[in-house]
């Protein structure tokens, strides 16, 4: 199945949870927050929470600013 | 006599208060106290063991942060929190880049979520932004208003960013932000304090009947005479970044920041002299031997 993930179309297999995305992006483990389809996902959530095919994912983190 | 008595002076005060003394009160903001009343942003520096340096340098408790999406690592393999002592300093994510209430609210819960992961003491506050126009960076009125109140609700302390309009700043507070923040000037454009008027307003408007009520100037310092002025205005503390990540040197333009504040707070608790038309002379007119005109 097809996600839109911070912007780009990546092919997951199909019922990818987050948990398993985060990983297959090789940031399991790093400080960083998860929207899918705009609603956030907590960290508690990632390993329950599957995915379908068109959702649209936002992975993001800190950086610097003001 | 041993003693030296003039009955025509009111007695001293017992102990005057020293300097030290006067600067000792924490800002307090909702249920967060900070020894600095400063506050420094963590964009735009040249590497970020100078803004390490600068950071230490302003003396700041407390430092901004920004949501974005995930590359992890920079070109060099570093990310902005290897460089951060999450203990030394509470991170304060804002909202920058947003320009509708949705957007803002979307990347507060993010920036919350962040900070709870790394068990940061900022989890839940959030430095709202919601900008109207991406050439001025100005805020959004309404759409900032908005999202205050659908933050405050979920159970945010929000750090309003908002223009020098005291009745806009008002409608802030009254919508639950936990502090204000009026601009001096444009986010980075250096201009300091433009309507120094204003911002004495938003802290009358703001501060009426609530005199510890925070208030942060934020946006638009140049150099560390703008932050004396914040200061002695009656501000309770200054937010910056630019300023300092673009100074020639930083970690000394950080090092001015912080003298600044407290140079301006203590100004401002110590009571200035009014400004007068005329002036006043310091010397004795008395035992003057030279002609003077007019007399």
């Amino acid at each position: 199945m097809t996600l839109l993930v911070n912007g780009e179309n990546r092919e997951v297999g199909e019922g990818a949870t987050v948990a398993a995305l985060l990983e297959s992006l090789g940031l399991g483990g790093a400080p960083c927050a998860v929207e899918v389809n705009k609603e956030l996902v907590p960290k508690s959530g990632h390993d329950s929470t599957t995915l379908s095919d068109g959702d649209t994912i936002e992975i993001v983190t800190l950086v610097g600013g003001g | 006599m041993s003693t030296i008595e003039n009955k025509n002076l009111p007695d001293a005060p017992a102990t005057p208060p020293t300097p030290e003394s006067l600067l000792d009160a924490p800002l307090v903001i909702g249920e967060r106290r900070f020894n600095s009343r400063l506050f420094v942003g963590t964009g735009k520096y040249a590497t970020y063991e100078q803004m390490q340096q600068a950071l230490s340098a302003s003396g700041c408790e407390a430092v901004t942060v920004a949501v974005r999406r995930e590359r992890l690592v920079n070109e060099r393999g570093e990310s902005l929190l290897d460089f951060i002592d999450t203990d030394r300093y509470t991170i304060l994510p804002n909202t920058a880049g947003c320009f509708s209430a949705e957007d803002a609210v979307r990347v507060s819960r993010l920036g919350r979520e962040l900070l709870s992961q790394i068990g940061n003491r900022g989890a839940s506050w959030v430095k709202l932004e919601v900008l109207g126009d991406k050439k001025t960076l100005l805020p959004d009125p309404t759409g900032t208003l908005e999202a205050c109140r659908t933050l405050v609700a979920d159970g945010f302390e929000v750090m309003a960013y908002t223009s020098d309009d005291p009745i806009a700043a008002l409608r802030l507070k009254e919508a639950g932000a936990a502090c204000v923040m009026p601009a001096g000037s444009p986010i980075g454009s250096g201009q300091g304090i433009l309507n120094a008027n204003n911002i004495v307003l938003c802290l009358e408007l703001l501060k009426e009947g609530d005199s510890d009520y925070p208030v942060i100037v934020d946006a638009g310092v140049g150099a560390a005479s703008d932050v004396a002025r914040a200061m002695e205005l009656g501000a309770d503390g200054v937010l910056l970044n630019t300023a300092v990540a673009h100074a020639t040197n930083p970690v000394a333009m950080a090092a001015a920041m912080r003298r600044a504040i407290e140079a301006g707070r203590l100004s401002y608790v110590s009571g200035r002299i009014p400004k007068r038309l005329y002036a006043t002379a310091s010397s004795p007119w008395e035992g003057t031997i030279s002609y003077i005109p007019g007399e």
